[in-house]
């Protein structure tokens, strides 16, 4: 019985700061997006020629599959279907990763990155543990 | 060094072929970390440790790549590919992998 009040309290406690959280960040996101539109992005395989050297330019970010997605998939995972959670998540996640390697080629002075790649791996326990999204790409100087 | 993705640098002509290059490192969680990684999957978001933990190897397997690049006598490596795999529960290879070439404008 304390076993079950234990995980309703982590249920509600993950609602609660998750939901705020994810708020937060997707705001968030916008706005960096917002102040990064004038870069070009592409994912094609050859580049423009210019003077300077191409940079090769990451960005990564770790996520956790929280306690409250893992115990609603579980059950959607029952009779199947779409795990909108998940879909957020990983869109976020995803958006985060492309924006820090956006921010390494602003800060090297590159106004368009090129083939950009996302990679996708799990890191950790199966139940603790998350994923990591990395996206890498050319920039041009 | 030049490090690019693409399979040519435009202003450049590749002069030289030294053969595939490559790079690895495997890296495990540390107790504290694993302790905030628990915390955070109660509520979800990001895990800042590991975020830093998988950049910190991957500057790595790529410096190796690089060193492995510079022992060939190449000066770049084009088609640089990243790739990560969960070994065990524990612990994580970070493996970067590209062409050497020695380049000229």
């Amino acid at each position: 019985m304390t076993g079950l009040g234990f995980s309703a309290l982590l249920l509600i406690i993950g609602v609660f700061f998750g939901s705020r959280a994810q708020k937060k960040h997707v705001a968030n996101l916008a706005a960096r997006e917002a102040a990064l539109s004038h870069m070009f992005v592409t994912n094609l395989r050859t580049l423009p020629a210019t003077e300077k050297p191409p940079l090769l330019v990451t960005g990564s970010v770790v996520i956790a599959f929280d306690y409250f997605r893992r115990f609603i998939a579980g059950f959607v995972m029952l009779v199947g279907g779409r795990i909108t959670m998940y879909e957020t998540m990983l869109d976020r996640a995803r958006r985060e990763a492309l924006l820090r390697l956006l921010e390494q080629a602003e800060a090297a002075g590159a106004r368009e990155v090129h083939n950009v790649r996302y990679e996708f791996s799990r890191v950790g326990h199966t139940t603790k543990g998350g994923a990591e999204l990395l996206a890498y790409g050319t920039a041009i100087i | 060094m030049i490090l690019s993705n693409t399979e040519m640098i435009a202003g450049y002509k590749v002069t030289n072929h030294v053969g595939l290059v490559q790079g690895n490192t495997v890296r495990a969680k540390h107790v504290g970390r694993d302790f905030m990684a628990g915390l955070k999957n109660i509520v979800g978001g990001e895990l800042k440790g590991y975020t830093e933990l998988l950049e910190d190897a991957r500057k790595e397997a790529t410096d190796r790549m690089i060193a492995d690049a510079h022992s060939k006598g190449a000066n770049a490596i084009i088609n640089v590919r990243f790739s990560t795999s969960a070994i065990t529960a524990g612990a994580s290879e970070l493996y970067v992998y590209g062409t050497g070439v020695v380049i000229a404008q």
